[in-house]
């Protein structure tokens, strides 16, 4: 038993930090440092310079294009970039998707969707969630009936994150009513340019559209853009959210946070001294800071596991939004009253206008408002325990 | 960076828990804790024979050179069986005392009947109205020719009346609650003067009272450098608080698993308890709770050895918050999940709730620790 890094591992970190030195440009640390609006143009610039340096995709192997490093390389890359102020890669190709297509599509497949993942290129968004199927997403009911060499899919999916970007959707849909809910489930690969798709933003409560509604009227999807065997997608589906869950920890991110945390608590005034020195407040951003080492020790600890993550999983979803929502929250009410005012403008980069309070507190409650999410996708942290008391307890 | 034990750490491990299995079950240590001695014979010697009591004294001494990873393997499994004999008061405390501020003599004269089990030590620290200050010492010990004259109260020794010889810390300098002018003092527990009161604990421990009246030491006695003793106060305490926080993981994991035991098996309404998901979901978060904790115990236990100061106390105040937090809420829950089974003595959730509440209390509580690691926030932002 051994906490301290390696000196390759050390090596390793100290390779990262320089390239994300020379290499992570101005604006975009600006943007994700200052909590701004994502913006497209900034994940794709970021992914194609990733891709460029063969970093494109830090969790895949190397025969599909990824670095084959260990999970820690892994989350020592992630931490530095989030750190550093590098935006987060899009989840829903490297991390959803692709496992998938590694692991259960045809070659033909593979060489077709893999590439334009690992560059950027194609822009990927995920359909699971439905009005009627939330938690109990076997239920869903969006159809593909099959026709020749197609199918004929009819229904609406909702949730979408960034479906406005997107260029490829990875579908769970419904293909047979026999038996249980969860047999009769197939995967499919749909081109959000296929007519009769529609997309309608849903504007979330920080004003914000991040989520979408997507609705199908007989969508055309060839037969080939079918993962795996006919019906038997909620193996995929699982395994997928198995992979999704490990990346949802997000101790780096949070520990940017925690960084920024500090500086803001040193920055504010609280009367005649600075905010650190409220005890009140600083115990409960201690409190963070020891739930935190907390939760980065499980994730190595889970991570290195040689049998792999399995159920426990489950804990670095948990404990990984819990956290990061609570420094969210710290982080609003470290900017006090400042944080009350909405200025949807300022959260671009050229923003020179009239602001309340420190750039801090400009994004402070919108950031508050919009984790509330954390906890709710995913799979929310309620369905998150059912799994820990079914799986790992046995009960 | 890896969690992984050795063989010899593996091996080590199975033997303690299938010993504990076998030979310390629950009502066994119910007559342990009966007999009021605070310890077995024959088991305390068992230890001795798995090498578990010097284990981490160097070789020469009749050690086998361990760490405190290796403390936190053996306090693991002594927090699942609940194990009660002197093992943190002698090995830890005082042989971690002994073997890092001792002479050569004083080193090769005690640890290795330590290590053979022939020998008890109790840490004599703690006074009333300290707290948890460790330089708030108001004992002094007075040189009188080429020997010291003690005089104090002590409070809170662990297994004191059990101890052949008590390690007493005094004040040779400095005022109440200074770094500077603390001594430590090697006491046999028989010497003319040392008034000790054996009570018992809500655990099943042994704590003691002891008073001190104008106690004659010779000058060797003295452990370590005169006046210089709060560093190696502080790292012992340290130590023992790495050894604690893997004994609460170690009890943590088998109340949980008791726990889940009973409500699979305990029916009410026509079904398994365990069937209810407000009960599923209180026992997933008392499982994280758990798993948070042995991540901060196998922290704490990394550090301790460490001669870093400020990274060491840092990491032990971050475990021991997080244990005791995680100790208060398993143990509760636990209790609050076997309904009015959990409040009878006769079951060994209550015992291991009864511990898990006293190591809390032990060397700093949650809120102790928590309020260093909010000071050392505070230092850091200057």
């Amino acid at each position: 038993m051994d906490l301290n890094y390696t000196p390759e591992q050390e090596a390793f970190r100290a390779e990262v930090r320089q390239f994300l030195q020379t290499h992570l440009p101005d604006d975009i640390r600006d943007r994700v440092k200052g909590h701004l609006r994502p913006d497209k143009a900034m994940t794709q610039r970021w992914q194609k310079i990733l891709f460029d340096q063969g970093w494109g995709a830090s969790t895949w192997p190397k025969k599909h294009g990824g670095t084959g490093w260990s999970p820690i390389e892994q989350l020592i890359f992630e931490e530095e970039c989030a750190l550093a102020g590098a935006p987060r890669q899009l989840d829903f190709g490297l991390r959803m998707v692709a496992p998938v297509i590694m692991k259960f599509a045809n070659d033909e497949q593979k060489a077709r969707f893999l590439p334009g993942i690992l560059s950027g290129e194609d822009w990927w968004c995920q359909g699971y969630s439905e009005p009627g199927a939330g938690s109990d997403l076997a239920s869903l009911r969006t159809s593909a009936r099959l026709d020749g060499d197609k199918y004929i899919v009819n229904g609406q999916k909702t949730w979408t994150t960034l479906g406005q970007h997107a260029d490829w959707i990875f579908c769970l849909v419904r293909t047979g009513t026999e038996g249980k809910p969860q047999q009769g489930i197939s995967f499919l690969l749909i081109d959000m340019n296929t007519p009769g798709i529609e997309v309608r933003p849903i504007i979330m409560l920080d004003g914000e559209h991040e989520i979408n509604e997507v609705y199908f009227d007989n969508v055309e999807v060839p037969v080939e853009n079918r993962v795996g065997e006919e019906n038997q997608g909620w193996t995929y589906a699982k395994f997928l959210l198995g992979h999704e869950r490990t990346g949802l920890a997000n101790v780096g991110q949070w520990k940017a946070l925690m960084k920024q945390l500090k500086k803001v608590a040193r920055e504010e005034q609280d009367g005649a001294r600075p905010l650190i020195e409220n005890t009140r407040f600083r115990d409960r951003l201690a409190q963070l800071d020891v739930e935190l080492k907390a939760l980065d020790l499980t994730v190595l600890r889970v991570l290195t596991n040689e049998a792999g993550p399995g159920p426990q999983a489950s804990i670095l979803k948990i404990r990984g939004t819990e956290i990061g929502q609570a420094l969210f929250e710290l982080l609003m009410e470290a900017t006090g009253q400042d944080a009350i005012a909405h200025i949807p403008d300022a959260l671009e980069l050229d923003y020179d206008g009239p602001r309340v309070g420190s750039a801090d507190a400009t994004p402070a409650a919108g950031d508050y408002f919009n984790m509330r999410k954390l906890s709710i996708f995913g799979g929310s942290n309620e369905i998150q325990r059912n799994i820990i008391s079914q799986l790992v307890l046995g009960l | 960076m890896n969690f992984n034990l050795t063989e010899e750490q593996q091996m080590l491990q199975d033997s303690l828990r299938r010993f504990l299995t076998n030979e310390y079950g629950f009502e066994k240590r119910g007559t342990i804790i009966e007999s009021g001695q605070g310890f077995d014979d024959a088991t305390w010697k068992a230890f001795a024979d798995m090498g578990l009591l010097g284990f981490t004294f160097p070789e020469d001494v009749d050690g086998l050179g361990g760490n405190a990873i290796d403390t936190m393997l053996v306090m693991e499994s002594f927090g699942h069986a609940l194990v009660v004999e002197p093992y943190l008061s002698t090995v830890v405390l005082c042989g971690g005392l002994v073997r890092d501020a001792g002479t050569p003599s004083q080193k090769s004269s005690i640890l290795p009947h330590i290590a053979s089990g022939e020998h008890m030590m109790a840490f004599a620290h703690s006074e009333s109205g300290a707290r948890y200050n460790l330089n708030h010492v108001k004992t002094t010990a007075t040189a009188d020719g080429d020997s010291y004259r003690l005089n104090g109260h002590k409070t809170a020794v662990l297994h004191g009346a059990q101890a052949d010889q008590l390690i007493v810390s005094a004040r040779t300098g400095g005022a109440t609650a200074d770094a500077e002018g603390l001594s430590l003092f090697i006491v046999d527990r028989a010497t003319d003067g040392v008034q000790v009161q054996d009570f018992a604990t809500h655990d099943g421990h042994r704590t003691a009272e002891v008073t001190l009246t104008d106690v004659k030491v010779s000058a060797d006695a003295l452990l370590g450098e005169a006046n210089k003793a709060a560093p190696h106060i502080e790292k012992a305490v340290d130590l023992a608080i790495a050894a604690l926080c893997a004994e609460a993981v170690g009890a943590m994991e088998a109340l949980n698993a008791t726990t889940l035991e009973y409500i699979k098996t305990r029916k009410q309404f026509g079904v398994a308890i365990g069937k209810f998901q407000v009960l599923q979901h209180r026992m997933a978060d008392m499982f994280i709770a758990a798993e948070q904790a042995k991540s901060m115990s196998i922290l704490a236990a990394s550090e301790a050895d460490s001669d870093d100061r400020a990274t060491r106390r840092e990491a032990i105040s971050m475990a021991k918050t997080l244990v005791g937090q995680s100790a208060r809420y398993v143990g509760q829950q636990a209790v609050q999940l076997h309904g009015g089974m959990g409040v009878t003595d006769e079951m060994f959730a209550a015992h291991l709730f009864k511990r898990l509440t006293l190591i809390n209390l032990l060397f700093g509580d949650a809120d102790h620790h928590l309020a260093q690691v909010s000071d050392q926030l505070l230092a850091e932002s200057a």
